[in-house]
């Protein structure tokens, strides 16, 4: 695929660690040991089976799910209980889902400048511009005055992304973000997220699209059973992966 | 084949008995005509009875005298008044119980319905048995209970309860307490207070033509709640503070002065609460339940805080499907208030029932009390319809 | 890095303080500073008063009294109870002969529990009515008159019922015997009320009879509610059928009923019942008391279900409707065949919630005098012998109210379960 932008990462600082991190849901020891660092600018795709903790590992990361053991430091806060840390580290870190989770009861302007008239409590217009701008660059403006029920899926989940970033974070997070989408209009949201990518936005994917993988990502990580498996760069990745589980999920999920 | 010209199919000859546009009509017409037939069956017997019984017609009797003693009013009512006076007491007696139901149950609803979702165990487990206790005894049987409980477990009057240092006396006569003597002042703090309602819109308007140009929040329904309240308590200092009290004192065999929350009244409302309470609360907790959890998620995921997001995302779409529900729920209040005449309360039912007993005119009472439950029911659906339509999601 | 190869990492319990009896105790009831005084708080005053409950109710409980003087005390009284339960249960019956509506209770649980199973729902729901109805009024009554009226009228439905519904399908020979059988009841009610044909009945007399101004306690509570829903429900159903139409006229009288027993509270229906029925008709004819409060239920109860049965409809893909007209079917083969089917076991679950609100509400038919369970409780505190102990009495009812209702909505929701299990993959 077409060179990805190999930029010079070494003296990029961390904006995430996870130290040791375990998590139970309930006696299932669903995250195991993880130990993962992303600097600044980097682009991960963290792909494997169902049920391997992937999308769990994401949420961890802006406390949608709590771990058990292990430190995880995002932007130089560490995660913990405290409300107002978990607060600050939600205003840096933007997350699209798989179900889009627009509030239907809101137009879609609504919905973007919601966030940044309550958190970071910026006047009206102002808001509203950024929510303009971004929902130009994700090429839906004429959607603004409608409704979430109104839109087609890809729509939606391009809005999503345009809500995410109307937060100017510095982290963005996607769990498995078009999963749910027919396959006609996954393409239109790939593209916004490799746009994304291009600009030097810190992204951490779970997806299973390989070509998106293999367009942008720095690193690719495999997770099986609450591991991280293996993780290296896309060419090797795919080429020559080096463990056994990582080969035959390949081997599955590339068939095509 | 000739081709026949676009938009000139010819009709076909039909047969009438097989049109169905006159099938449809021949049916009507047949339903209607027995419908009207039994009508007229039962209407000719009724007038003969009311012959015969020699029962009157009309509403006149509504200007006789009552003659008969009504023992909680709200207005002044004697037993020389009509019988209009009569009814319209009942009437008002029902409508206070039932808007004190439908402000407390809904409150205590709602508080019960979150309970049953709170992460503590045993406070959706105390909430979930309050739930099934009272959705599955019957209304009657409650008010029955309250009602013997209050009047059998507290003394006479000659030996009341006192507290608040003799000022407030409870007995099985009801509970006396002190109230302010009429004053003009009060008409005065009535005007501030809807002048202070009036202001806390006013000031909730400028709140968020503030917010939208500075992003500033304010806290608009604190200050509202304070000028609201804050005026009339101005008016009253300014106006020399009078408070002259009534006090209740025991005079012969019951209290004089003051005023009274009788023991019907009470065991009416404390059982209609209850009661509803429990339905309300599971139409509150369907609410929350039927959000999609990823609505929350994402709320939470942009850096809302959980009150914002309760307040700006969850609530508004929980609404939209608490709301019909709930009115159908306010709607039964309403009319399980009727059901004050087995415990001797006051109500609409229990003057009319009095009325048909004295004057036997059972149909034009029996008329009067459909008019009045059915004109509350129509406005409280009218209002759903209304409702609903303005909040419906809009979809493609 | 791991110095254990990755794949052969053991998984490892979870921390002890976050999981079994600890973690559970910690997750649930102390989670946080809030949550924790709430356990505290509530562990209190769930304690307190449960002990003062306990103390009241079965340790300084008195259970063998003989008199009312001597049952008072700190405890409760059940010994009340023990003497009345059976004037509170069966009401003024002829004490000798309380096993008959005892077994007239239980024919009446068995049909209604057998109309919920989807297996009984086509010609076997009929014979267990017919047969559950003549015995459960057998019992009661001790002596039924069949009357000529009801076979005709019995006739006329099934001959026209059978005509529209196999017509096209049925054999020459079997729609000619539903005609037979619609021209004879037609042509019977239509002598019978001319007054040409006598009323002729058959007796059946077996045991002696009971009248019912004598009927009281469960068994009156359980037929009002049975029966009201049991007539209530076909009635219903043509309501709702009648909303839906196009026929303006019929949708407009439809509505307008609805819309006005759904109004008013049940308390003005019975007192109409009562107090306006003797003068709807003509001077002579009386109305059993009893038969005005089951009337009052059934009209009140058809509204309700009339709307129940309607969203059910409404819950129906317009496309059941249009394939069943495609299939040339008429009115009454596409309703009975396909839509009814379809939208009644979508609103199984309300039906059920409705029927446990009607059950309750039978309770206030005690406004007009008829003696049901709540009112027979009310009347066994009247007895100066025993009188001040309604908390025993009003308990006692309560827990038979609630058996009876949650083991309904239990079952309601079990029936959901398994209605739901065709859906779910």
């Amino acid at each position: 695929m077409a060179a990805n932008a190999a930029h010079n990462l070494s003296n990029a600082a961390s904006v995430i660690t996870l130290r040791g991190v375990n998590k139970w849901f309930g006696q299932f020891h669903v995250l195991s040991d993880i130990n993962l660092e992303v600097k600044e600018g980097e682009r991960i795709v963290v792909c494997g089976p169902s049920g391997s903790g992937k999308s769990t590992l994401i949420r961890c990361i802006n406390r949608l799910e709590e771990h058990q053991q292990g430190d995880i430091i995002v932007d130089g806060v560490t995660l913990s209980n405290d409300v107002k840390n978990i607060e600050a580290i939600r205003r840096e870190v933007g997350m699209v889902f798989q179900s889009f989770n627009l509030f239907p009861h809101l137009t879609i302007l609504d919905n973007l400048t919601l966030a940044p008239i309550w958190v970071k409590k910026m006047p009206k217009k102002d808001a509203e511009e950024v929510a303009m701008g971004l929902l130009t660059r994700v090429r839906i403006p004429e959607q603004a005055l409608k409704y979430p029920g109104q839109l087609s899926g890809g729509q939606q989940q391009r809005v999503a992304i345009a809500r995410a970033l109307c937060m100017r974070p510095k982290i963005m997070l996607f769990d498995e973000p078009t999963s749910a989408l027919d396959p006609e209009m996954v393409k239109e949201v790939l593209d916004v997220m490799i746009e994304l990518a291009r600009e030097g936005m810190t992204m951490l994917c779970v997806t299973h699209e390989m070509g998106f993988a293999r367009a942008v990502a720095d690193r690719v990580i495999f997770m099986d059973r609450g591991e991280i498996v293996e993780q290296n760069e896309p060419e090797e990745f795919f080429a020559n992966p080096r463990n056994e589980r990582t080969k035959l999920f390949l081997g599955q999920i590339l068939h095509r | 084949m000739a081709v026949q010209a676009v938009g000139s199919a010819p009709r076909v000859k039909v047969a009438p008995w097989n049109d169905p546009v006159i099938r449809g009509w021949v049916f009507q017409i047949v339903v209607v005509g027995l419908v009207g037939l039994l009508a007229w069956y039962l209407v000719s017997n009724t007038m003969e009875n009311l012959q015969r019984q020699k029962i009157a017609s009309g509403f006149h009797f509504l200007e006789r005298e009552a003659g008969f003693e009504i023992g909680d009013t709200m207005i002044a009512y004697s037993p020389a008044s009509t019988y209009a006076r009569a009814i319209f007491v009942g009437l008002l007696n029902t409508l206070k119980v039932a808007v004190l139901g439908v402000i407390l149950s809904t409150i205590l609803g709602t508080m019960i319905g979150v309970g049953r979702l709170s992460s503590n165990w045993l406070l959706a487990r105390i909430c979930e048995w309050y739930v099934e206790a009272f959705r599955n005894v019957p209304l009657l049987l409650w008010l029955f209970l309250f009602y013997k409980l209050i009047s059998e477990a507290f003394p006479g009057p000659r030996q009341a309860i006192s507290l608040l240092w003799n000022t407030v006396f409870l007995s099985n006569r009801g509970l006396y307490f002190p109230v302010p003597v009429a004053d003009p002042i009060h008409a005065w703090m009535g005007l501030a207070f809807l002048v202070g309602i009036a202001g806390a819109w006013v000031l909730h308007r400028w709140a968020r033509k503030r917010q939208d140009a500075t992003g500033q929040p304010f806290p608009s329904i604190l200050a509202g709640f304070g000028v609201a309240l804050g005026l009339p308590i101005l008016v009253w200092l300014l106006g020399g503070a009078p408070h002259h009290m009534s006090w209740p004192e025991l005079k012969g065999f019951n209290f004089d002065g003051g005023t009274v929350i009788q023991p019907e009244f009470t065991a009416l409302l404390v059982g209609l609460v209850l009661y509803t309470s429990a339905f309300v609360a599971e139409i509150v907790r369907s609410g929350i339940l039927a959000l999609h959890k990823g609505q929350s998620e994402a709320a939470a995921a942009l850096g809302l805080s959980r009150s914002q997001s309760m307040r700006l995302v969850l609530l508004p779409q929980a609404l939209r499907v608490i709301v019909p529900p709930m009115t159908s729920q306010y709607l039964n209040i309403t009319k399980n208030s009727s059901l004050a005449i087995a415990i001797g309360y006051p109500d609409l039912v229990a003057s009319i029932n009095v009325t048909i007993n004295q004057t036997g005119q059972a149909i034009e009472n029996v008329l009067l009390i459909m008019a009045a439950y059915l004109s509350v029911s129509l406005s409280i659906s009218a209002f759903m319809n209304w409702y609903n339509k303005r909040i419906a999601l809009r979809e493609r | 890095m791991t110095d254990m190869p990755v794949g052969e990492r053991p998984q490892l319990a979870p921390p002890v303080d976050d999981s079994g009896v600890f973690g559970w105790i910690r997750k649930n009831l102390f989670s946080s500073w809030a949550n924790g005084l709430t356990t505290v708080v509530l562990v209190v005053a769930v304690g307190w008063v449960l002990s003062w409950f306990l103390e009241w109710a079965v340790f300084t409980a008195n259970f063998t009294a003989a008199t009312g003087a001597e049952c008072r005390g700190h405890g409760a009284c059940w010994a009340l109870i023990r003497e009345k339960y059976r004037y509170i249960f069966f009401g003024s019956f002829p004490y000798e002969q309380h096993w008959r509506p005892l077994f007239a209770v239980i024919a009446m649980l068995a049909m209604l529990v057998l109309s919920a199973d989807r297996r009984m729902w086509n010609w076997r729901l009929a014979v267990i009515w017919a047969v559950g109805s003549f015995v459960t009024f057998l019992l009661m009554f001790g002596q039924i008159h069949i009357p000529l009226s009801l076979v005709l009228f019995i006739a006329l439905v099934v001959g026209a019922v059978g005509m529209s519904l196999r017509k096209g399908i049925g054999s020459p020979t079997e729609i000619m015997a539903y005609r037979v059988a619609a021209a004879v009841g037609l042509v019977g009610i239509v002598l019978r009320i001319a007054g040409v044909l006598p009323g002729w009945s058959l007796a059946i007399a077996p045991l002696s009879y009971v009248e019912t101004g004598l009927w009281g306690g469960i068994p009156v509570t359980i037929i009002l509610a049975t029966y009201g829903l049991a007539f209530a429900f076909p009635y219903g159903i043509l309501l709702a059928l009648g909303r839906r139409s196009n026929l303006p006229l019929i949708k407009g009288l439809c509505v307008g009923f609805i819309e006005l027993i759904r109004g008013v509270p049940l308390i003005s229906l019975l007192i109409m019942a009562s107090v306006m029925l003797p003068l709807f008709l003509p001077s002579g004819v009386t109305f059993d008391k009893f038969l005005r409060a089951q009337v009052a239920v059934i009209l009140f109860a058809g509204a309700y279900i009339a709307e129940i049965v309607r969203g059910g409809l409404q819950s129906l893909p317009k496309g059941q409707f249009e394939a069943a007209d495609a299939m040339g079917l008429n009115y009454v083969q596409k309703t009975t065949l396909i839509i009814l089917p379809q939208a009644l076991r979508v609103v199984i679950p309300p039906l059920i919630n409705t029927f446990i609100g009607f059950f309750k509400d039978t309770s206030l038919v005690l406004i007009i005098g008829i003696f049901d369970f709540l009112n027979t409780a009310n009347q066994a505190l009247v007895d100066p012998n025993w009188a001040g102990f309604p908390g025993e009495v009003y308990l006692f009812a309560a827990f038979v109210y609630f058996i009876f209702c949650y083991s309904m909505s239990r079952y309601s929701k079990y029936l959901e379960y398994e209605l739901n299990k065709g859906t779910r993959r």
